[in-house]
C-alpha cells in the first residue's frame, strides 16, 4: 500500500513539487540564517581564537572581552607569574588607532601587541611571510580580512608603509586570522612596538596570557591566579563565551536573525500547510475508494505518513544541500571567511521540518479520517 | 418456508437485512428515508435495486456492505452480524468479502490499470506482483488485458469502468455491490459494461447487487427490488406493470 501513497505523492508533480520547494525552502532559510548567525556572533571571540596559545587570559576586573577591556599597570605581570601553576605569562596589548591610507582615507585599526620574546598573542597561521619578521624594527603583521580593507584594489600588502598615528610601520606578514565582528583591520605588531604606535597613557598592559603548568588545569590556576592577584582571569573557554555573550546582548542580530527563522517556519507551514491539505483533497475519493474496499484508517495515516516523510526527506536534504552550497559558494568572500556549520544546527531545522510535517499533515489528514466511506457512492 | 415473517434468516441467504431504518439529520429535523426494511439477497443472482432518485437505494446498498451504520435494524452477511463487529474487524470484512464498483470509478490516477485493478490483493498483503499477475488474469477476460500497463486517464469511460469490475471482482469477493454502474457511460458501452458483469460476476456462491435507473438493462436481472420512500413496493423476477 506504501508505495501505492509515494506514488500517488510523486503522480501530482506540481503538489510534489510545490511541497519540496516548500520544506526546501523553510530548511534553507533556517539552516542558513542560523549558521550565519553562529558564525557572526562566534567572532565576539575572534579575539580569543587569534591567541590560540592562551590557556588563561588575565585582565582587569572591569575588563569584558577582548576588545573592551581596561589597561591595567605594568607590575600585574609580575604578580601573575608569581603564582603557583603559570608555566608563563607574557604581556598582551590591544588599542585602537587610525591609519592613513595612500589615498588620504583614514581607517581606525586594532593594535594588537605580542610578547617581544615568544610572539605568543599572534595567529597560528601566517598567510604570507614568517612570524620572525616582526622582530624588524617598526614592522607589523596585518590581518588577512584586513587587506582587502585596506588594499581594495587587490595590490600586494607586503612592503606597504602606514601612517600609524603618525608613526611610520611597514607590513611586512599577513596574518590567517579569524575576522573580528566588525571586521576592523588588525595589525600585529611587538608589544614594545605597539607601546611606540599607541599614545601613552600610563598603564598600557591589557591583558596577560599565561600557559598552564602540566599537571594543572586551565579552571585551578584561573581561580588562583583571581584568589592571590584581585585581578581577573578567565580560561580560553570562558572568554570566549563572554566575547559572544556581549554581541549577543550588545547588538540587534539575535532578533534579526530570529524573526527571520521564525518566518522560514512560518513560511514551511503555509505553503506545505496549503499544498498538502490540497494534494489531499484531491486524492479524497480515492482514499475513500480505499476505505471502502477495506483499508483501515490505520493504514491510511501510515499512507500520509509516508508521503509526508518522503517530501520531508527529499526536502530537507535539497535544503541543507543548499545551505552547504551557499557556504562554499560564498567561502572566498572575505566576510564568510572561516564559516562552517555547527553540526547543531542541521539537527535543528530536521526537528523544524518534522514539527512543520506533523503540524500540517495532522491538519491535512483529518479531512480523509473523516471521509465516510459512504461517501464513495455519492 | 417462509424465513422473513419470523424474524429468521435462510441459512443459505447471502445478505439478511432485518427491519433496516436510516434517520438522517437535515439542519433541526430528522428525516427516515429508510422504513423498517426486511429483504434477503440470494447467492448466485443478480438483484437489482431500482426506484426514483431519492428513494433510499444508495442508502440502503451501503448498509447493506458495511460501509452504513443503520439507525435501527441489523444485517447478516453470509452469517456474520456485521454492525456487531469493531470498526476494524468491519474494514477486514469488507476487504475480505465484498467487491465495490463506483460510478466514478475512483481509480488511482497514478498507477497502472494492473496495479489498480490489484488493490484490494495489496490491501490484502499479497506481494505487488503476484496481485497484478491474478489482476491481469482478470483483465483479460474483461477484454483490457492489453491496456494493463497504461495509466487510467489513457483509457475510456467504459474501459475504466471495466478496470474499476476487474478491482471488484479480483480477490473474489463473496458480495459484489454496484451503485449505478453504468449512469456516466453511453447506452452501447453500459450495456457491454453490464453483459460483461453479468458473466464475470454471477457465480453460484457470489451475490451480485446492482442500483440502477437504466431500464434498457433491466432484462438482465434475476430478481429486482423497488423502492419507493424507503420502503419495498414490489420484489420479484419482472418489473412491475405500472414502471
Ligand atoms: N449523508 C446524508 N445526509 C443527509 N441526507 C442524506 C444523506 N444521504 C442521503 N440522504 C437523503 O436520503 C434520501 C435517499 O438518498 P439516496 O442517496 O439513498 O437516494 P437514491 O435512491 O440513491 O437516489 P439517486 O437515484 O438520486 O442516487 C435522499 O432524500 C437524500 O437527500
Ligand atoms: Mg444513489
Amino acid at each position: 500500500m506504501l508505495w501505492i501513497a509515494i506514488r500517488m505523492l510523486t503522480g501530482d508533480a506540481q503538489k510534489f513539487y510545490g511541497l519540496l520547494f516548500g520544506i526546501g525552502f523553510s530548511t534553507l532559510l533556517i539552516t542558513q540564517q542560523m549558521t550565519i548567525f553562529v558564525n557572526l556572533v562566534e567572532r565576539g571571540a575572534s579575539g580569543v581564537y587569534n591567541a590560540p596559545e592562551a590557556e588563561v587570559w588575565v585582565m582587569d576586573p572591569v575588563s569584558r572581552t577582548t576588545d573592551v577591556s581596561y589597561a591595567m599597570p605594568g607590575t600585574a605581570l609580575d604578580r601573575v607569574r608569581s603564582v603557583k601553576g603559570v608555566e608563563w605569562a607574557v604581556p598582551h596589548l590591544r588599542a585602537q588607532a587610525n591609519v592613513r591610507t595612500k589615498d588620504g582615507d583614514l581607517e581606525g585599526v586594532g593594535i594588537v601587541g605580542v610578547d617581544d620574546a615568544t610572539l605568543i598573542g599572534l595567529p597560528e597561521r601566517m598567510a604570507s611571510g614568517d612570524k620572525s619578521v616582526l622582530f624588524a624594527p617598526d614592522t607589523v603583521v596585518i590581518d588577512d580580512v584586513g587587506t582587502t580593507r585596506l588594499f581594495p584594489d587587490g595590490e600586494s600588502a607586503l612592503g606597504s608603509r602606514l601612517e600609524l598615528n603618525d608613526q611610520r610601520a611597514v607590513i611586512r606578514g599577513i596574518a590567517d586570522a579569524i575576522p573580528s565582528f566588525t571586521s576592523t583591520v588588525v595589525l600585529y605588531t611587538r608589544y614594545s612596538s605597539a607601546l611606540n604606535f599607541v599614545p601613552g597613557t600610563r598603564n598600557r598592559l591589557s591583558f596577560v596570557l599565561v600557559g598552564v603548568s602540566e599537571g594543572e588545569t586551565p579552571e585551578s590556576v584561573a581561580a588562583r591566579i583571581e584568589a592571590e592577584t584581585g585581578l581577573k582571569a578567565e580560561t580560553r573557554k570562558e572568554f570566549a563565551r563572554a566575547g559572544i555573550n556581549f554581541i549577543i546582548e550588545n547588538t540587534g542580530i539575535p532578533t534579526n536573525f530570529g524573526i527571520t527563522v521564525f518566518l522560514g517556519f512560518v513560511v514551511g507551514i503555509a505553503i506545505v500547510g496549503l499544498t498538502f491539505s490540497l494534494f489531499l483533497r484531491d486524492n479524497i475519493k480515492q482514499f475513500g475508494a480505499l476505505k471502502a474496499i477495506g483499508v483501515t484508517n490505520a493504514k491510511i495515516v501510515q499512507m500520509v505518513g509516508v508521503q509526508a516523510g518522503m517530501v520531508g526527506a527529499i526536502g530537507y536534504a535539497l535544503g541543507v544541500i543548499g545551505t552547504v552550497a551557499f557556504i562554499k559558494a560564498f567561502g572566498s568572500n572575505p566576510f564568510f571567511k572561516g564559516f562552517y556549520i555547527p553540526w547543531q544546527i542541521p539537527l535543528i531545522s530536521l526537528v523544524a521540518v518534522v514539527i512543520i510535517l506533523a503540524i500540517t499533515g495532522l491538519i491535512a489528514i483529518r479531512s480523509v479520517l473523516n471521509t465516510e466511506p459512504a461517501s464513495v457512492f455519492r | 418456508m417462509d424465513t422473513k415473517a419470523i424474524g429468521g434468516c435462510a441459512p443459505e441467504a447471502a445478505i439478511c437485512a432485518r427491519g433496516i431504518s436510516r434517520d438522517f439529520e437535515a439542519g433541526q429535523t430528522t428525516i427516515r428515508v429508510l422504513h423498517g426494511i426486511d429483504t434477503d439477497i440470494r447467492s448466485g443472482e443478480m438483484t437489482y435495486v431500482v426506484g426514483e432518485s431519492g428513494s433510499g437505494k444508495t442508502t440502503l446498498i451501503s448498509i447493506m456492505c458495511g460501509i452504513l451504520w443503520p439507525t435501527e435494524g441489523e444485517v447478516k452477511v453470509f452469517g456474520t452480524d456485521i454492525y456487531k463487529l469493531s470498526d476494524t474487524e468491519l474494514v477486514k470484512f469488507r476487504l475480505n468479502n465484498i467487491g465495490f464498483i463506483f460510478q466514478q470509478y475512483n481509480l488511482i490516477p497514478s498507477i497502472d490499470v494492473a496495479s489498480n485493478a490489484a488493490v484490494p490483493l495489496i490491501a490484502q498483503g499479497v506481494p505487488r506482483e503476484e496481485a497484478r499477475e491474478r489482476a491481469k488474469v482478470l483483465l483479460e477476460k474483461l477484454n483490457i488485458g492489453n491496456q494493463a500497463d497504461k495509466l487510467p486517464r489513457q483509457l475510456s469511460g467504459g474501459q475504466q469502468q471495466r478496470v474499476a469490475i476487474a478491482r471488484a471482482l479480483v480477490h473474489e469477493p463473496r458480495l459484489v455491490v454496484c451503485d449505478e454502474p453504468t449512469a456516466a457511460l453511453d447506452a452501447s458501452s453500459g450495456r457491454r459494461v453490464m453483459d460483461l458483469l453479468r458473466e464475470v460476476a454471477v457465480a453460484p456462491d457470489r451475490a451480485c447487487i446492482i442500483v440502477t435507473h437504466d431500464n434498457r438493462i433491466f432484462d438482465l436481472a434475476d430478481r429486482i427490488i423497488v423502492l419507493e420512500d424507503g420502503r419495498v413496493t414490489h420484489d420479484g423476477k419482472e418489473m412491475p406493470d405500472d414502471h
